[in-house]
């Protein structure tokens, strides 16, 4: 390859850093079957290039040379160190048999993301450890910025990940992909830490700011990432479910900086090509054998998102799909949100009915949707006393400065 | 590498429960992990009210009645296996009888450093 300019060469080496660096971290984990020790070689591999390639021309497989020059920077350092001289030579037996040069099966080196994604979502980590290990490992986010995008000390989040890579290295956690008939339950905690990722960038549950749009779009990007590894419906479905709600990230929020219900919503606001992808991903998802509770969800935010006018919703095929998500997942939550449904189907006694079955029972009674939903319908019949008690209920769960407008914006409007 | 499976339990009900394990069945599955090498040793424990807590501070030793912490659930038993890595010990966990009434705390074994 004829040698670029050196900017060239550096700017070639920071986009390679950027769409590559996880991938490559990813191959070399399982070379080293180290996390520290990949991060290292990670680090050295690309230190190497960026003073070598400007002056011996770029490597015609950027990525495999950066595999082979980091597990071999690693290597050389293990066998330097006294101390480890009994590691190295486990190293060095392990590398003979897994030579990185193009020749490797490229299958293998492209699951080593999935191995990747599947590891910093085992069951045996805790949920934080999950998505920060994810978020840091499989994203490639500083510490610092998962620190300030959970809004915790920059130090107790690093704690927390090197607690988990202590845990994976001690208890040895497999570096692997599960087998096919552990995939659909692995797979489930899988795509937990990326909804939990979307769903604290869409409504972050305190602080000022009511959406980060860092953690959606990254949410966002892991699904992709994982639909490109992988064929399940559900991933697809819940690629589907992040794109219906995002695509109302403009809208949801008013002039004022409220946040809006969805008949308030400016419709023409709604990103139309993130509708549009959703709606051929649900559709695939919704034709699959087995139908997931991502999958039924985004049919669910389907209906709304393709409804013209807040009037012309289909409720009844959105009570339908909620009856469907209901069997499989038969939780209050699903419930409450169902209730909605009934309410627009049947009229706020039945929605109202259904709520106060769930007070009865104290489900979700800190939850502040329960009261607010319950306030709604109470307004909607007209009892405007009670529908005031519930908003002031509401208020008293609810940390979050936009939903606490928006209640006392609904208190308000009683008067 | 090698890890042990502790089994937990409310003793007041582990063995009246619908889902209770009969002793037979314990025994079994002991005896099939066994035969593939999988299990090292195992044993169930007779209940906290037979345990006793020994310390020694200086050349003070402490002889007490009871277990060294009181907790909802008991020890009632461990199997110490030899597994590949955590997923084949939690699949090993996952089929030990009383894990349907109690619970079974896997741990790595750590070799002591000598």
């Amino acid at each position: 390859m004829p040698l670029p300019p050196v900017s060239g060469v550096t700017a070639f080496i920071e986009k390679l850093y950027r769409e590559q660096s996880r991938r490559i971290l990813a191959t070399l984990i399982r070379l080293l079957g180290s996390f520290e020790l990949a991060e290292e070689a990670l680090h050295d591999a690309f230190s190497v290039a960026i003073k070598q390639w400007p002056t011996q021309g770029i490597p015609e497989n950027p990525r495999a040379w950066l595999i082979s020059t980091g597990r071999f920077k690693a290597i050389d350092k293990l066998r330097r160190q006294e101390r480890f001289k009994q590691l190295a030579q486990e190293h060095a037996e392990i590398s003979e048999h897994a030579i990185v040069d193009g020749n490797e099966n490229l299958d293998y080196i492209e699951d080593d993301s999935l191995r990747l994604i599947f590891t910093c979502c085992h069951p045996a980590l805790s949920t934080e450890a999950r998505v920060a290990l994810t978020l840091r490992e499989v994203c490639g986010l500083t510490t610092e910025e998962v620190a300030s995008a959970f809004l915790t000390k920059p130090t107790t989040l690093a704690q927390r990940i090197v607690r988990a890579k202590r845990k994976i290295k001690n208890a040895n956690i497999p570096y692997e992909i599960p087998q096919s008939e552990d995939i659909p339950k692995r797979l489930n905690t899988v795509l937990q830490v990326i909804y939990l990722v979307f769903n604290e960038g869409y409504s972050a549950s305190a602080g000022e700011q009511l959406q980060r749009s860092e953690l959606t779009n990254e949410a966002i990007r892991l699904a992709r990432l994982l639909c490109s590894l992988m064929d399940e419906p559900e991933v697809h479905g819940l690629l589907a479910l992040m794109l219906f709600q995002a695509s109302r990230q403009q809208a949801r929020i008013g002039a004022g900086g409220e946040l809006l219900r969805l008949h308030e919503q400016d419709r023409s606001l709604w990103n139309q090509a993130m509708i549009t992808e959703a709606d051929v991903l649900v559709k695939a998802a919704l034709s699959a054998k087995h139908i997931g509770v991502y999958s039924l969800q985004a049919a669910i935010a389907g209906v709304h998102a393709t409804a013209t006018t807040s009037a012309e919703t289909d409720w009844r095929e959105i009570l339908g799909l909620y009856n469907l998500l209901l069997q499989i997942n038969n939780s209050p939550v699903v419930t409450l949100n169902r209730a909605v449904a009934v309410g627009h189907v049947f009229g706020p006694e039945a929605a109202l009915n259904e709520i106060e079955q769930l007070i009865v029972k104290e489900h979700l009674k800190d939850y502040y949707l329960l009261h607010s939903t319950h306030a709604y319908f109470l307004q909607e019949l007209g009892d405007t006393k009670s529908a005031a008690a519930s908003y002031q209920r509401a208020l008293s769960f609810t940390e979050q400065q936009h939903e606490r407008d928006f209640l006392e914006r609904c208190i308000r409007e009683l008067n | 590498m090698k890890y042990l499976c502790l089994v937990y339990a409310n003793e007041n009900n582990l063995h009246s429960l619908p889902e209770s394990p009969h002793d037979s069945e314990c025994h079994a599955y002991a005896s099939q992990a066994a035969d593939t090498g999988v299990l090292l040793a195992g044993q169930a424990l007779q209940p906290v009210e037979t345990a006793t807590t020994v310390r020694v501070r200086g050349d003070q030793v402490t002889v007490t009645d009871g277990p060294f912490a009181e907790t909802k659930e008991q020890l009632a038993g461990f199997y110490m296996i030899d597994a590949r890595d955590l997923n084949e010990a939690i699949a090993f966990a996952e089929k030990i009888p009383p894990a349907r009434v109690g619970s079974i705390e896997v741990r790595p074994v750590r070799e002591l450093d000598v």
